[in-house]
């Protein structure tokens, strides 16, 4: 939440102090990091039952449930087979799968490769509608166009991305029949056809993080404008846009950076929900499959790189948020 | 929009979605559960004023049970995040400050599991339900309610009437209770509507993906996803269970805008 304090309107990007304030986020990331892996790990093996059976389903015989426990190792202390698990991940080796025998690693690269084209196209959207609308709903707060985007911030926010994504198909694949309603084709294979199964998926995850993303670039810019330093370029007889963005911007971006990782953590996992309604082979319908084949060890390979990556995108905004905010390297 | 409309706006459609629950308790048009094939996929008659679903099932007997199940979820994820994120924000803002920041190292670890990953790893663990749902979203919850309070306790911990307190010799609980508390309500009840549009949406999500409320239970998110294959034939489906979450999650968030001004009179002055 901004605090409403003065800022330094023309700090440097790196000063003194700035390196022990990183190496300090990089320690804590390291830490959450491990720590996170070793809340993943036991929350699966605090499993009632054990994986083996789980996986093989309750008509396997003892005698095959023992054998898959020695084959995987799941006869081992809990304490060595956590070591095993992370020294395997840490080289990119997330195990073989319980149910389907194959290596998890390779698999989840490439489903991770989906879910990261579409979480990137999807924040793109966010941006492209949030920084505009943002700005024009703040600099015309007392006009009925500023509060039109404001009320249309608002339920644009109400709407589930999921209900968004089933709306756009009805739309413009049912009805209209321009795009695709599912599927996917790598780009490599053929980017036009990629990028029009994309468009969908992404406007679906973009549009509503977008509405959020529009009320928090409103409220910074609004704070950013009662600024004396604003009212200063004002006076010197800049119009409110030049104004706003030679002085205002860089400012606003601080707060707004911080909803950013946030959402970029949202979107990863709202990511899930779309790709199911759309049928992308990605990281959250690997998940989902993985969960209705009780294939836990995959599960646990999944929700590790999502929490990772949940993780090292808020150590990437800490970063950010030091360099941009000279006064938090003091703390 | 003036911010006044907003808090009457948030509490007409909070009141609309708890009316709803509480008159479904009661009376329904019709038995939600009931499946009668002869009526199947009506649209909107007399009888069924949102007509019938793939079963024959009526859909807006469903709608007003299925409010039922979205205030539930909310009510129990919130009330979790606050009975718990409330003290260890307080904690955290009046402990030694080594308590203070482990308390938001482990906080800013559960920001980690978002809701819904938490939820579907309960669900793979422990099959999913409207149980495993609700603590998944609770959990997840606790780290906003713990920064707010924190924030907040810090705050009035600067004060000086604390001071005042404090030299007076108060022990830290009678200023906790005295002080702190009822000088972070506000806070913590802004925080508990903007949750609760966040539950609602949560939940949705996971009965969607078949991870939240199980059949036959009403469920807004699982009508969604009942509807889905039927979109081409039947938007309708889609469209009244898709409007009901929306206006409770734009309800809960205008209540949170009003009581934010209510409660926040920096806000006030600046506007």
């Amino acid at each position: 939440m901004n605090s409403g304090a003065e800022r330094l309107p023309g700090g440097r990007w790196l000063g003194d102090g700035w390196a022990p304030a990183i190496l300090r986020r990089i320690v804590i990331l390291l830490v959450s990091v491990f720590v996170a892996s070793i809340v993943v790990f036991a929350f699966m093996a605090v499993l009632p039952g054990d994986p083996a059976q789980v996986a093989l389903g309750v008509n396997a015989t003892p005698e095959l449930v023992e054998r898959t426990r020695a084959e995987f190792g799941l006869d081992r202390p809990l304490i060595t087979q956590y070591l095993d698990w992370m020294g395997g991940v840490l080289t990119g080796d997330f195990g073989t799968s319980y149910v389907t025998r194959e290596a998890i690693g390779p698999q989840l690269v490439d489903r991770l490769g989906v879910t990261l084209w579409l979480v990137g196209a999807g924040m793109l959207v966010a941006l492209l509608i949030a920084m505009p609308l943002g700005t024009i709903a703040a600099v015309r707060h007392r006009r009925p166009s500023g509060t039109a985007v404001s009320a249309l911030s608002q339920v644009g926010v109400a709407i589930p991305a999921f209900l968004a994504g089933i709306i756009l198909v009805q739309i413009f694949a049912v009805r209209l029949g321009w795009l695709p309603s599912g599927g996917w084709t790598p780009p490599v294979r053929d980017p036009v056809e990629w990028l029009r199964g994309l468009i969908l998926p992404a406007l679906s995850l973009g549009l509503v993080q977008g509405a959020v993303l529009t009320r928090y670039v409103r409220t910074a810019v609004l704070d950013v404008q009662r600024e004396d330093y604003l009212r200063t370029a004002r006076s010197k007889g800049l119009r409110p846009y030049p104004a706003l963005v030679r002085h205002g911007l860089r400012n606003a971006a601080v707060p707004v950076l911080t909803v950013l990782g946030l959402q970029l953590a949202t979107l990863l996992v709202g990511a899930v929900v779309i790709e199911r309604v759309f049928v992308l082979p990605g990281l959250g319908s690997m998940l989902l499959d993985a969960v209705a084949a009780r294939d836990l060890l995959t599960v646990q390979g999944i929700v590790l790189v999502l929490v990772v990556a949940v993780l090292f995108v808020n150590f990437c905004v800490d970063v950010l948020y030091t360099m941009l905010d000279p006064r938090l390297r003091r703390s | 929009m003036t911010r006044n409309l907003s808090l009457l706006a948030g509490v007409v459609l909070v009141g609309l979605v708890v009316g709803t629950a509480l008159v479904s308790f009661v009376w329904t048009p019709h038995d939600p559960l009931l499946v009668d094939a002869s009526v199947r996929l009506l649209g909107p008659t007399g009888d069924f004023v949102f007509g019938t679903d793939k079963l024959g099932r009526d859909v807006a007997s469903q709608l007003m049970v299925g409010a039922r199940t979205t205030l539930y979820v909310g009510v129990v994820a919130v009330g979790i995040a606050a009975l718990v994120g409330t003290p260890l924000g307080i904690l955290a803002g009046m402990g030694a400050r080594w308590l203070g920041e482990l308390i938001m190292r482990v906080n800013d670890l559960v920001l980690a599991f978002p809701a819904l990953l938490l939820a579907i790893m309960l669900g793979a663990v422990y099959g999913a339900s409207t149980l495993t749902a609700m603590i998944a979203i609770g959990v997840a919850t606790v780290p906003s309610f713990a920064r707010i309070a924190r924030a907040g306790t810090l705050q009035v911990m600067s004060t000086e009437y604390v001071l005042a307190a404090r030299a007076g010799g108060r022990s830290r609980w009678w200023i906790a209770l005295r002080h702190v508390l009822p000088n972070i309500s506000g806070l913590v009840l802004v925080q508990s509507s903007v949750s609760f549009a966040i539950a609602v949406l949560a939940e949705a999500a996971l009965s969607f993906l078949g991870f939240g409320t199980a059949p036959p239970t009403p469920s807004w998110g699982r009508m969604l996803q009942e509807s889905q294959e039927l979109l081409a034939v039947d938007p309708r489906l889609a469209l009244v269970p898709g409007a009901a979450i929306a206006l409770a999650v734009l309800g809960f968030n205008l209540l949170g805008d009003g009581l934010r001004d209510r409660f926040d009179p920096r806000l006030e002055v600046r506007r």
